[in-house]
């Protein structure tokens, strides 16, 4: 059978064409042939699929509606899934099975979704590349010496394979964006407060933010109906009306101004992503977009300001782990700090540790305002900068990342060349803003991301920007032969 | 910056991380260059900036002061390392 995208599998199943339980069979039979290759999942959850498949086909036979009913889905391992092991790619969690779902979860249930399995990430979402999951590296599956990215790299992976038609992310620093152009997937992070975090694992809490993952916009915002919305369980939560994300997909693009920003396009892009970048911008001008040269003048603190926030905050919600309520216990604890220092040195790895410890120094006595406090005001002077450029512009385009895909290991060695690969996805989460990455060009094979960032609330912009691009051009179809 | 070992070994109680010597070697290199990196934030003119703690300056949401979880210590309780009798069990702190 021929892979269809999300979109098209929904009205395949709305017409009977395809019942669920084939589908979400054709899905597990691939994951099961082609995933120990690229390792995207942790867990599969074969029983439970199946069961909701069967559900879901007993609903469509009643002729309900629902926006994913029977669809297959994956779910980020950082997705609490009640009675399903929820490990966040981390020792510490190797052997937790959450007693609750995540928001985001019980609404795609709830939206008639079949979830696949759960997909590997960085260890508690902290990396880039993939690698610091306790379950072993993603492997990219257009090239599996090559890195998935980070830290959504199980999800963009197998979207990227066809092992799902669409996953969930969380993108704190472009979690979700970087993988997705690595992998050649279309990826959505939402304004910050517009997916619950409820019962998503915490690392940076002013940062992190849900979003979908798919082959298309067009999928994204099928994705992203079902997992938006107000929610009570988060503090954060933004209480604005429901959209419908599909519903702007068509408008023409005639007059829309995209900023170009020239710190995006200075020293240390690769030349060959800069080209790539550049057709992509031609295809949305012969649209009739309209680029706009602007500043971002304090991009180049956006990622030095990041790696004092998140680790502040990571230190502070990791802090949870204490090997008393859940997660890793040592064993013959001493005495109770031996009970804490133990566990946690055993169940963390090394990046986390890393985070932990720079975050403990930042908030520590003597050292808050020097730190802590001064990445918070440069984060307004980020957000400055974009409320100026959204005065001027509708939306604003360049590279998501900085160069193609790299090896596995090349980064390893070096924390700070490992962060400067999300240069220009993390002043979005700085600010809050949505941002997407598409697919938008190759070099040689590897794929290379187009990000679009908008105003607050303005997702249905992106989608729309996104979805016009991918009627002109095939790059989102494309498939990496070996899962063919 | 340049954080030494013994420094490293502070950070690390604070954050209840237990490190070995060689460990504490290899973080303090690496703590150093992150911190090196982030000294970028001193060229920034932040005078008069205030801070920015949320993206969209919202104010903390309040909610009635009425009881909504139910009571799930069981549940809870089921996926500890150590309970007995209701209560979490820790080694012992009182003497």
């Amino acid at each position: 059978m021929t892979l269809d995208t999300l979109t098209g599998w929904a009205r395949r199943l709305q017409a009977r064409e395809i019942s669920s339980r084939e589908l979400t069979e054709l899905y597990l039979g691939r994951i099961e042939r082609l995933d120990s290759g690229i390792n995207s999942f942790v867990t599969v959850t074969r029983d439970e699929a199946l069961a909701a498949a069967d559900a879901a086909d007993q609903r469509l036979a009643k002729g309900e509606r629902a926006p994913l009913l029977g669809l297959p889905v994956a779910q980020k391992d950082i997705f609490c899934t009640r009675g399903v092991r929820t490990s966040c790619g981390s020792r510490m969690l190797d052997s937790f099975v959450a007693p609750y779902d995540a928001s985001v979860v019980e609404r795609m249930n709830a939206a008639g979704a079949v979830m696949l399995g759960k997909t590997n990430m960085d260890e508690f979402a902290m990396g880039s590349s993939n690698e610091t999951s306790h379950y072993g590296p993603v492997r990219n599956p257009w090239d599996p010496e090559r890195v998935p990215g980070g830290s959504s790299g199980g999800s963009a992976a197998a979207v990227a394979a066809r092992l799902a038609p669409a996953a969930t992310g969380t993108d704190t620093g472009g979690s979700i964006r970087q993988p997705a152009a690595f992998c050649g997937v279309t990826g959505l992070k939402p304004t910050y407060g517009r997916v619950s975090r409820y019962g998503m694992i915490a690392f940076a809490s002013s940062l992190d933010q849900g979003g979908p993952m798919a082959a298309s916009a067009e999928d994204c915002a099928l994705m992203l109906n079902a997992m938006a919305g107000f929610d009570p369980r988060d503090s954060t939560s933004l209480q604005r009306p429901d959209e419908d994300f599909t519903a702007g997909l068509d408008r023409d693009l005639k007059g829309l101004r995209i900023g170009l920003p020239r710190e995006y396009f200075g020293d240390g892009l690769h030349p060959e992503v800069r080209r790539a970048v550049q057709d992509a911008l031609a295809v949305l001008r012969e649209r009739g977009a309209e680029p706009v040269e602007i500043s971002l003048p304090n991009s180049g603190l956006s990622v030095p300001a990041y790696y004092v926030v998140a680790p502040a905050e990571c230190s502070s919600n990791l802090a949870r782990y204490d090997g008393v309520r859940y997660g890793h216990r040592c064993s013959d604890p001493r005495d109770l700090m031996d009970l804490y220092t133990r566990s946690r040195a055993e169940g963390f790895g090394a990046e986390v540790k890393r985070r932990i410890m720079i975050g403990t120094y930042v908030l520590s006595a003597g050292y808050y305002d020097a730190y802590y406090l001064k990445a918070q005001k440069v984060r307004r002077l980020i957000a400055e900068d974009f409320r100026r450029a959204f005065g001027e512009v509708d939306v604003i385009a360049g590279p998501t990342s900085p160069e193609l895909p790299f090896r596995l290991g090349e980064k390893s060695a070096d924390p700070v060349s490992m962060y400067l690969s999300d240069i220009y996805t993390i002043a979005a989460n700085l600010a809050g803003l949505p941002g997407l990455s598409m697919p938008a060009g190759t070099v040689g094979s590897l794929p290379v991301g187009l990000q679009l960032i908008g105003n607050y609330f303005d997702e249905a912009r992106l989608l729309n920007v996104a979805h016009q691009f991918q009627q002109e051009t095939g790059w989102h179809q494309r498939m990496p032969a070996a899962f063919a | 910056m340049s954080l030494t070992s013994e420094e490293v070994r502070r950070i690390a109680q604070l954050a209840r991380l237990a490190v070995d010597d060689r460990e504490a070697e290899g973080f303090a290199a690496a703590l150093s260059d992150i911190f090196d990196f982030v000294e970028a934030l001193d060229g920034a003119d932040i005078e008069g900036v205030a801070p920015m703690a949320h993206p969209l300056d919202a104010e903390q949401r309040l909610r009635p002061d009425q009881v909504t979880e139910p009571d799930q210590r069981d549940l809870f309780q089921g996926i500890a390392p150590a309970v007995e009798g209701g209560v979490y069990l820790v080694p012992r702190v009182i003497e």
